[in-house]
């Protein structure tokens, strides 16, 4: 039923061609007035936050644009940042279009993280050449992370256990596994007083991208973002994930294989952290130890939660809260303010998004009670109502 | 099958996601304003010239009564010296976050020396920025710089802190009723067993039958570990504790509400428990910082690799608290001035570990200086704990 509305739509756009650009000039327009008013009511609530605090809350403003945004070298800098938060808020994104809230981002990264450095070092110790290694190393990090926040999906599925609570604790088990392996069966003789595994060799990491001062992992950031948006609104697999999402009642009595394909999307979520992991391991560290436990797992729940679980709103979202931390050094530096500051606007830009999201619904039905005045042949173009 | 997965759909991501696919026009919304956002970029802060501006990293709070605040009480004695600049920055992790940082102070403030203080920002990350930018000097704490294969604009220092916990041992054995010392400690690396094996041979050299009891809490900042850890210590009859986490915060006040007494790591916390803080271990890089700006500032060479202990003025021994006896006072101050007079050797055979093997043979002295002591693994006779 929904390829019949999309071809419909499709159809549509092909003979009034002008017209519909107009149409989906309007229609982006509309979608960003939600979450740039949001990114700006939470500015400015920041910016009274400051001035109660005794700071000039332009000067911030300003200092905050130079950090993050501002200079070539910032604007790098948040992109650095802004990486591996694509790969992790996906694990939270593609499941949470089934309705899924999972939190095992963080669990799959570290655990990818340490199989990967594993894997690279095994291969290079047995005379493999740079491509090789790299291939290992992200392979096998891909493969742990979407297994273990799996196991949170199989539990779901299968057992009933609450998803949330299941990859929340996982992370924890994921952290304890990797300190004892580091510490102990794998770690590096020579790493002292910094315990690590062996190097997986400094041939064999992963560049920067020619021209930037980023790693390749952002190519597989942007990748795997708008691979996740193709499969969840292009293929069979995202439209069942969606209905799953919408009505898992009807989901079943349609017949789809529920079970089935929430342990497959929660692999999916997971491989996408454990790329981070391995990422992280093969073009930063160069070995698996302590320092993998980054938090990013967690600052990916956020971004998903913020890009309301769409693949490609990831990207923005992640390069917003990526130049947020690269701001955040400045402030400490030129303010003499605490660390916290910047966590303080990832909550309230959190919240106010969350809020406007409820918000402009209710705006939007009091509209339509007044009488609509859209066009009622628009109304296909709400199309993926499936997964209302 | 029907139960673990029957729960409330999240309606609400469903239906909203339909209208975000069109924020990816956010990044080029972005970049749409670097041009304008390039322009304004200002150049370093402007200050009076032949001022130095002088870089700050930690890796915890600067308040934490522990490892960050002794290095951020050297960089406040730094900041009053003429033609210094000080700019200082927080809670930044050992990812690329502090290659980041320290770029950002390059590009962004100017810095021309950079004193990133936590251990583990050497290996990749000093390494890794300071082959970019020869013209900044990066002084490490840790002391792992390696002429011929490390960068010539790296310099990494550290201090025989050991030396004052050899002090407080003593201190320590003649002030505890029940000749029972707790440690607690965060990994079982070669610089945290060196420190509880010579506060234990500090501690026996003036009574032979005192035990030192060590629990491993797994990691440098568990506050909760570490107040069950002072818990159960005390507990079983422990009534002098010390510790060497990052913060002894939560250990000492718990060790005071709970009357028994402490000796402090890192920084003096004697404001944390005024009726039983002994005595304790301090850093003093007031004095590391200050030779090191003096030289840089003369445009003098300044030495790569730097170590000392009491007797050059790295580290100190805390003033005696009012629990301190006259008679411990005085065999501590003899050890002190024997370390002053450099006559003093902790570690020297026969010495045994505590399982009964010899680690060091008859006749046999390890000199501070000693490479050996860098990979200690053991814990001498009269600790009671393991290394694994």
């Amino acid at each position: 039923m929904a390829a019949g509305t999309h071809t419909h739509l499709t159809s549509v756009e092909t003979d009034a061609a002008p017209a519909a650009l107009v149409e989906t000039l309007r229609r982006t327009l509309a979608a960003l007035r939600v979450p740039l008013g949001a990114l700006v009511a939470a500015l400015l609530v920041f910016g009274v936050f400051m001035a109660v605090i005794g700071r000039n809350p332009l000067e911030i403003y300003q200092q905050m644009f130079r950090g993050s945004f501002g200079t070539w070298f910032s604007f790098q800098n948040t992109l650095l940042r802004a990486a591996p938060l694509m790969l992790t808020a996906l694990a939270t994104a593609l499941p949470g279009r089934l309705g899924l809230v999972v939190l095992g981002g963080e669990g799959g990264m570290v655990l990818g993280g340490l199989t990967a450095a594993v894997a690279g070092a095994a291969m290079k110790n047995h005379g493999h050449g740079p491509m090789a290694v790299a291939a290992a190393t992200l392979l096998t990090g891909a493969v742990v992370g979407g297994v273990w926040v799996a196991i949170g999906g199989a539990l779901r599925a299968y057992r009933g256990v609450n998803e949330t609570i299941a990859t929340l604790l996982l992370n924890y088990i994921a952290i304890a596994l990797l300190n004892h392996f580091v510490e102990g069966p794998l770690r590096d003789p020579a790493s002292l007083n910094k315990p690590s595994t062996l190097p997986i060799g400094d041939e064999n990491m992963i560049t920067s991208i020619p021209g930037l001062d980023v790693h390749w992992g952002l190519a597989w950031g942007l990748g795997a973002c708008l691979l996740g948006w193709f499969l969840m609104q292009r293929t069979l697999f995202g439209f069942s994930a969606r209905m799953i999402g919408g009505n898992v009642r009807a989901a079943l009595l349609n017949g789809l294989p529920v079970a089935r394909l929430i342990v497959l999307a929660t692999f999916l979520g997971g491989l996408c952290a454990g790329l981070a992991g391995a990422v992280e391991v093969a073009a930063i560290h160069g070995t698996a130890n302590a320092s993998l436990v980054t938090g990013y797992g967690y600052t990916g729940v956020l971004v998903a939660f913020i890009a309301r679980q769409n693949p490609l709103a990831v990207i923005p979202v992640s390069i917003v809260i990526g130049g947020i931390g690269a701001s955040g050094g400045l402030l400490q530096r030129g303010f003499d303010l605490p660390d916290a500051t910047v966590n303080v606007l990832q909550g309230i830009l959190f919240i106010a998004i969350l809020l406007s999201e409820t918000l402009h619904g209710r705006a939007k039905v009091r509209a339509k009670a007044k009488g609509p005045k859209a066009n009622v042949k628009m109304a296909p173009t709400t199309g993926g109502e499936v997964a209302a | 099958m029907n139960q673990p997965i029957a729960r409330p759909p999240f309606r609400r991501f469903g239906r909203l996601s339909r209208s975000f696919p069109r924020l990816w026009l956010l990044p080029a919304l972005l970049a749409g304003t670097l041009p304008a956002a390039a322009h304004a970029a200002d150049a370093p802060a402007a200050k009076p010239a032949g001022t130095m501006t002088v870089g700050f990293i930690y890796v915890g709070p600067k308040t934490d009564f522990g490892y960050n605040q002794a290095h951020a009480q050297g960089a406040a004695s730094i900041a009053k010296l003429p033609g210094v600049k000080i700019r200082e920055e927080e809670m930044v992790p050992e990812t690329v976050a502090v290659q980041k940082t320290m770029e950002s102070m390059i590009n962004l403030d100017g810095a021309k020396l950079i004193f990133p203080t936590s251990f583990g920002y050497f290996d990749p990350h000093i390494l890794k920025v300071a082959e970019k930018h020869k013209d900044v000097t990066f002084l490490h704490c840790g002391g792992l710089y390696t002429e011929g294969k490390h960068p010539s604009n790296v310099g990494s220092y550290f201090g025989y802190i050991d030396e004052a916990e050899y002090v407080s041992g003593i201190v320590a054995a003649l002030t505890s009723k029940s000749g029972k010392l707790g440690f607690i400690a965060a990994k079982a690396i070669p610089q945290v067993l060196r420190n509880i094996n010579s506060f234990t041979l500090g501690a026996r050299s003036v009574n032979p039958k005192v035990t030192t009891t060590v629990i491993f809490t797994g990691d440098w900042a568990m506050p909760v570990k570490e107040a069950e850890a002072a818990n159960s210590l005390i507990d079983q009859g422990v009534d002098v504790l010390t510790a060497h986490v990052d913060s002894p915060k939560v250990i000492v006040e718990l060790a005071e509400r709970r009357g028994a007494m402490v000796t402090g790591y890192h920084a003096n916390q004697s404001a944390l428990a005024p009726k039983g803080y002994l005595t304790g271990a301090e850093w003093n890089w007031g004095k590391v910082y200050g030779d090191y700006i003096k030289l840089i500032q003369g445009g003098k060479p300044y030495p790569h690799l730097l170590r000392g202990g009491l007797k050059e003025g790295f580290v100190k021994v805390s003033d005696y608290g009012p629990a301190v006896s006259a008679d411990a006072k005085k065999k501590a101050d003899a050890a002190k001035a024997k370390f002053m007079a450099g006559t003093m050797v902790i570690y020297k055979g026969p010495l045994k570990d505590n399982t009964g093997k010899e680690v060091i043979a008859k006749g046999v002295e390890q000199k501070q200086t000693d490479i050996k002591l860098e990979s200690m693994d053991y814990l001498v006779e009269g600790v009671i704990g393991k290394t694994h």
